[in-house]
């Protein structure tokens, strides 16, 4: 791609990850102001300013399609900020940019795998464009026949708005100011070259002419050392203000220290650099001073932007080194217990030793809370997403809906967050789907028109929990009840099943009580899907409804992955964890409770029903563990509806472990799904409860 | 960075670490070794082959451990305070070894190394990269990355399996 001297690869990363938080940014700006129904100043320059980054950094990385889709919303937005009073075609404008949010990240997608961004935005550049020449149309017209004619635009049957109003400034001409100034990047900031083309591309816009040096940053790779060096530095002359001049100096990304002069003649170095030779930018244009206002707002609009000063305040971490840096704090615990509990030290009086183990103890607690809460990252990254979701969708399905998100600043471990977005997302598609009904059923039910689905997380206690509300026509217990029983999927007498436990029944494989498939669901595929993936990441789903109210959801996952409750165990010399979660009881029982087939499998019957026995020391092979039942103590596991006893010589305690994983070396034993290191630096297995029913029961 | 690699591996280069199984002495390339250590509590995993003993705790690394004894098909002995792990580092995987007892490191010059002969009977044979002269003394080298990742242990675990 690039021939210059710079390396490609921590460049290219730079440019995705710089990228895909623009365009996140730039999605949940669009969606905000299409839920506010105005497109406020701030949002325009900002929107403008994403698509500006975008196309100036993708043309360097020469990635030209996404380059010059972001170059043709550029324009659109700037001629919208230039003729703040027009009209917009609101709806239109938003698909539209969404349309190009979607190219982009499809692109930048496709880069991140490998593959050549090969995408062509032809259509949407010239869609782009045909609304801005409708757009400029309609200005037009709207300045002949002022307000009298408010829907005389091309389509007028579509809503309005009017982007909220500024007053335009006079237009005084003043004299323009000759200004010099130097520019050092934070060390380490790395493309200190490309840093300053982004200087130059942000000055453009306001000055009349530029020079800097070194000239010719983006093609010549030496220039970024130049840079690093000597600093950078331009010399422009601008109609602008001082204060403009600085504020726009000042999103410079990375900056570390800037003078700003006020000179009569360009500096010698420049002149001689570039001699007499005028040069005249080509996008040169006049911008009255107005702006002064806007930026203003982009001092406020803090959690929108990208303002400099948050991203020196926040550093991305590849999670590698925090899982890393996770394995040494729990190095550090364990080796702690090691010494301040060592057997040496047994029956010794040791006053100052033990106040300072004290001490260590309280310091590594607090390290391992903060590796902890280094790993933690608020659900809101998964939350914003169904904004755009619930959008699309209630536009194919006519349907109106409001989502509301309460609680989305609650945290849960970066592992968990990978595997969240999926179900949520079958979960509001099904709420949108078939919990909400038609507006006109919405009506007759003396319900708001307009739907709500509600999406809210909030810690309870270890666990998070996710819900998802709609205030739809929740679930028919009645349907779902005779869809089971068709399915002969009833075990127990009908009178005794609960309300919990004949909605459990929807999550079930190819369970789905819509007779219609739609494009979104009812094919009873979803709800399977989202029960395995909670399941997965060690959490469940319970569901609420109320016939004719709505239907509440209950996700509730761990707070990491990272750590589980277990139940210690022991059988002969080794110890086993199962995790707590997939216990339901444990009990002694005498041997006679057991019966045994003629194969020597064994089974106990337990409140009538019969289930069937397994001995970890059987199955996994184990010497010297207690063999007659009645000195043992029986657990009874259960995973995904299937039931057995487990037989172990006894339980040891209960508590929370960190879960490791087995030696890449050794191939996987299933029914065993880790280790973990116990307080005395002794090992301890997990048990995989799902693999040991399947491979014991099938 | 590359000429302190460099000079790493030359300082290492054509040094054995020898130890003993029985009557015979073996040596491996010292640049696989990470560490020595004593014999200590094995967690045993089901369902491994008999010569992986199980697992163990290192300072929070959890490494499989493989008694060298019964991968060359000896009889098994009791472990005592002489019986050592030697933790080798083979791409990106550690194991450790359990054998008798480690002797020492010695250098042998690559003109007193010889392929082992053709014979193929031998169950060990295979494992053996060359035979190292000192003296009077001879030392089986062994290939560590074969004797790691023989298609030996793909087909014992398909056979648990």
């Amino acid at each position: 791609m690039s021939e210059d001297g710079i390396s490609k690869e921590p460049m290219l990363e730079m440019y995705l990850f710089e990228g895909n938080q623009l365009v996140e940014q730039l999605e949940e700006i669009i969606i905000k102001c299409e839920k506010d129904k105005k497109f406020e100043m701030a949002a325009i320059n900002e929107i403008f300013r994403i698509m500006h980054t975008i196309k100036g950094s993708s043309a360097m990385m020469m990635f030209n399609q996404i380059g010059s889709v972001a170059h043709s919303m550029e324009d659109l937005f700037f001629f919208i900020r230039a003729n703040q009073n027009i009209q917009l075609d609101f709806v239109g404008l938003s698909d539209l940019v969404l349309a190009g949010i979607d190219f982009i990240k499809a692109e930048m997608n496709k880069i991140e795998q490998g593959n050549i961004a090969d995408g062509l935005g032809d259509d949407l550049i010239a869609e782009i464009k045909t609304m801005l020449i409708q757009m400029k149309n309609s200005y037009e017209n709207q300045n002949t026949m002022p307000a009298t004619l408010p829907d005389s635009s091309p389509d007028g049957a579509k809503p309005k708005y009017y982007i909220s109003s500024y007053k335009k400034p006079s237009e005084e001409k003043r004299l323009d100011t000759k200004y010099c100034v130097e520019i050092f990047f934070e060390e380490d900031c790395q493309m200190e070259n490309i840093r300053a083309y982004m200087v130059i591309n942000n000055l453009q816009d306001i000055v009349k002419d530029m020079y800097y040096i070194p000239a010719n940053v983006i093609d010549d790779g030496d220039s970024a050392d130049i840079i690093r060096e000597k600093g950078f530095l331009i010399c422009f002359s601008t109609s602008v203000s001082y204060a403009e001049v600085e504020s726009t100096l000042h999103q410079t990304a990375f900056l570390r220290r800037m003078e700003i002069n006020q000179v009569d003649q360009y500096p010698d170095a420049i002149k001689a650099l570039y001699g007499k030779r005028e040069i005249i930018l080509e996008d040169a244009f006049e911008v009255d001073p107005q702006p002064k206002i806007e930026t203003a707002e982009v001092g406020k609009e803090g959690d929108l932007g990208i303002g400099n000063s948050r991203q020196q305040n926040i550093i991305s971490v590849s999670v590698a080194k925090l899982d890393m840096l996770m394995d040494i704090v729990g190095e550090i615990v364990i080796s702690e217990a090691m010494v301040t509990k060592n057997s040496d030290l047994a029956g010794l009086q040791l006053d100052g030793f033990s106040k300072a183990a004290r001490q260590l103890r309280k310091l590594t607690d607090e390290l391992q809370d903060i590796v902890m809460s280094i790993r933690m990252v608020p659900v809101s990254i998964v939350f914003q997403k169904m904004n755009r979701i619930v959008r699309d969708m209630s536009k194919k399905l006519a349907k109106e809906v409001d989502l509301e998100i309460i609680g989305d600043t609650t945290e849960v471990d970066k592992n968990i967050i990978d595997h969240l977005s999926d179900p949520l997302m079958h979960l509001i598609r099904n709420a949108m789907d078939h919990g909400l009904e038609k507006k006109e059923d919405r009506v007759k039910a003396v319900k708001p028109s307009k739907g709500k689905v509600t999406l809210e997380a909030k810690n309870a206690g270890g666990d998070v929990l996710i819900i998802v509300r709609d205030d739809g026509k929740g679930l028919d217990r009645e349907k779902i009840l005779n869809k089971a029983r068709e399915r002969g999927l009833v075990h127990k007498p009908e009178h005794e099943l609960t309300d919990k436990e004949i909605f459990s029944y929807i999550l079930l494989a190819g369970f789905s009580t819509n007779e219609q498939v739609t494009e979104f669901s009812g094919r009873g595929v979803g709800m399977d899907v989202v029960t395995k993936n909670i399941e997965k990441i060690g959490g469940s789903i319970t569901i609420e409804s109320v016939f004719g109210k709505g239907t509440e959801i209950f996700v509730k996952i761990p707070l990491t992955l990272a750590i589980i409750d277990g139940i210690e165990v022991s059988v002969g010399k080794s110890r086993y964890t199962i995790p707590t979660i997939s216990i339901r009881e444990s009990f002694r029982i005498d041997e006679s409770d057991v019966t045994s087939d003629g194969d020597g499998n064994e089974m106990i019957m337990i409140r009538g029903q019969c289930y069937p026995v397994l001995r970890i020391h059987r199955m996994f092979n184990i010497k010297n563990p207690v063999m007659r039942i009645s000195d043992g103590i029986m657990v009874m596991i259960e995973s995904d509806s299937k039931t057995a006893c487990l037989f172990v010589d006894k339980l040891v305690g209960e508590q929370q472990v960190v879960v490791k994983a087995l030696p890449r070396y050794l191939k996987k034993v299933q029914g065993i799904a880790g280790c973990t290191i116990l307080g005395d630096g002794g090992i301890s297995l997990i048990l995989d409860v799902n693999g040991i029913l399947e491979r014991q029961l099938s | 960075m590359n000429d302190y690699v460099e000079t790493a591996e030359d300082t290492q280069r054509g040094k054995f670490l020898t130890f003993s199984i029985g009557k015979e002495a073996y040596g491996f390339e010292i640049k696989y070794v990470t560490e020595i250590i004593g014999i200590q509590e094995i967690t045993e995993v089901p369902e491994l082959p008999d010569y992986i003993k199980g697992i163990i705790n290192l300072r929070g690394k959890i490494i499989p451990v493989i008694d060298v004894r019964l991968r060359f098909k000896k009889e098994p002995r009791e472990y005592n305070d002489r019986t050592c792990i030697v933790v080798i580092d083979i791409r990106d995987i550690s194991v450790g070894l359990i054998v008798d007892h480690v002797a020492e490191v010695l250098v042998i010059p690559p003109e007193n190394i010889v392929p082992p002969p053709a014979l193929k009977t031998g169950f060990h044979n295979r494992y053996i990269k060359g035979i190292g002269k000192i003296g009077s003394e001879v030392k089986l080298l062994l290939d560590c990355d074969k004797l790691l990742n023989d298609e030996e242990i793909d087909i014992l675990n398909s056979a648990v399996e």
